[in-house]
């Protein structure tokens, strides 16, 4: 059958709008369970990350809304560290990062991270949870593909390491995909975060190369440049640009 | 039903297997299959989109204009797979997280272009998504297969319940890791061409 160039443009650009058409309806009409699947495997990596819910554990929404009414999300005022009387609901990070005149460059120490700017204001998870007290610090950084963001959980008094979690990346499965590797994650509780004077101690180092192991964790075989990308959004985020200041107060309260 | 419509249904079980004959859509099969669940969503989200494509193609067939046949049928395919995706994000997370690109990676499975451009161009609606079910069901039976034996070897459980203990957690299974690797998805779907071409001589090529 012969056809027209008339109608072969008529008919692809038909089939272009009919198809369109379909992706952004499922897209449109699904998006409200779509996130709140999201919004609960992030709650549930909030709670991996601090230990209220073991490694394979899966919990219902029930027991993670149960569990998440003994956490505190507030919001911290970044460079004095003081937490602010705002619910996080009303803050969006995205948009203030973006935005000059309330976030501040990074900086080129921190240009590996590829996270250019910090807005002036962050969020973190405060547990009361009986026996897995903790702050939980949402972090993210750049490592060999993709930006990792993760959950760093620490002790009150922000002085040690109770967990960190990774539940969005798009590294090499079996390479730097590890960092959700649960032999691996377990190297970090009790790792020492920061020295008395707010310099950040925390690191990866290259696999094998541990010297310290108050405060050094083993790269991943194979994933240098992934382990590397952990390392320097740890220091981002614990140092004076980030949360640094925050830790400062709760090492005070202590 | 007429000899036709049978064989349409039966031949893509055996000897007209996408995997073990014609060794379509072997990436997924190797990546998948490493646990039943996995497979098995993997399979159903297959079948769904080669029964919808088919039908859509078949429904199209004479208004598709040669020249852009293939782009046609790909724009087709890639819509359903995204809504594919889109619905297992919203009612399978946690499976839809396991499976990540490769559910995206329907659209290059050449079992789908496959049968769109062999199959659905050629025939009415009804008969192409027969077609789709069957073809999308030869494709399962493998996978499905193969991941029984991967994570019943592999971890010693199925569907994620345990089934062999393993020495690891005070049990006398020791797992073989290999199938929990790729290589051993291609070592199995090697068994099964080769047990299959065995028995049915007449699929062997000249040597």
């Amino acid at each position: 059958m012969e056809f027209s160039n008339r109608y072969i443009l008529s008919f692809a650009l038909v089939i272009c709008l009919v198809c369109a058409l379909g992706v952004s309806s499922a897209a449109v009409a699904l998006r409200a369970p779509q996130q709140a699947n999201l919004l609960l495997y992030k709650q549930q990596n909030v709670l991996r990350a601090v230990g209220a819910l073991g490694e394979d554990e899966k919990a219902t929404p029930d027991r993670v809304k149960e569990l998440f009414s003994q956490i505190q999300q507030v919001v911290i005022d970044r460079k004095t560290g003081k937490v602010l009387d705002e619910t996080p609901e009303s803050l969006d990070l995205d948009k203030m990062s973006r935005d000059p005149e309330h976030s501040e460059a990074t900086g080129p120490t921190y240009r590996d991270t590829l996270v250019k700017r910090v807005p002036d204001k962050l969020l973190a998870y405060e547990v009361h949870i009986p026996g897995k007290e903790g702050i939980v610090l949402p972090i993210r950084g750049y490592g060999l593909w993709s930006t990792l963001y993760g959950f760093l959980a620490l002790s009150p008094d922000g002085l040690t390491v109770k967990g960190i979690t990774y539940y969005e990346h798009g590294e090499t499965p079996g390479l730097g995909g590890e960092v959700e590797n649960p032999s691996w994650k377990a190297q970090w509780p009790g790792k020492e975060t920061v020295a008395p004077d707010g310099k950040v101690l925390l690191e990866v180092v290259k696999y094998g190369t541990v010297h310290h192991p108050e405060y050094q964790v083993d790269g991943i075989s194979g994933a240098t440049i992934t382990s590397k990308g952990v390392s320097g959004m740890i220091h981002l985020w614990l140092g004076d640009m980030g949360y640094g200041p925050y830790l400062e107060t709760k090492r005070q309260v202590q | 039903m007429d000899k036709e419509t049978k064989s349409v249904l039966i031949d893509p079980f055996l000897i007209k297997n996408p995997i073990t004959i014609q060794v379509l859509g072997i990436c997924s099969a190797l990546a998948v299959t490493t646990q039943l669940k996995p497979a098995i969503v993997m399979s159903l989200a297959l079948t769904a989109v080669l029964i919808c494509s088919n039908t859509a193609i078949s429904l199209l067939r004479n208004k598709i204009p040669g020249s852009i046949r293939i782009i046609t049928q790909l724009a087709v395919i890639a819509s359903l797979v995204i809504i594919a995706d889109q619905i297992l994000r919203a009612y399978a997370f946690d499976v839809a997280r396991q499976l990540s690109v490769f559910v995206g990676l329907i659209i290059t499975n050449c079992i789908v272009m496959g049968r769109a451009e062999a199959f659905a161009m050629g025939n009415p609606p009804g008969k192409a998504a027969l077609d789709g079910l069957a073809n999308g069901a030869g494709y399962s039976l493998i996978l499905i297969t193969v991941a029984f034996f991967r994570e019943l070897l592999g971890s010693g459980k199925l569907l994620g319940h345990v089934v062999l203990e393993r020495a690891a957690d005070g049990g006398w299974y020791f797992p073989n890791g290999l199938m929990v690797l790729s290589p051993g998805a291609f070592f199995l779907i090697g068994l099964f061409i080769w047990i299959q071409r065995s028995l049915t001589p007449r699929l062997n090529e000249e040597a």
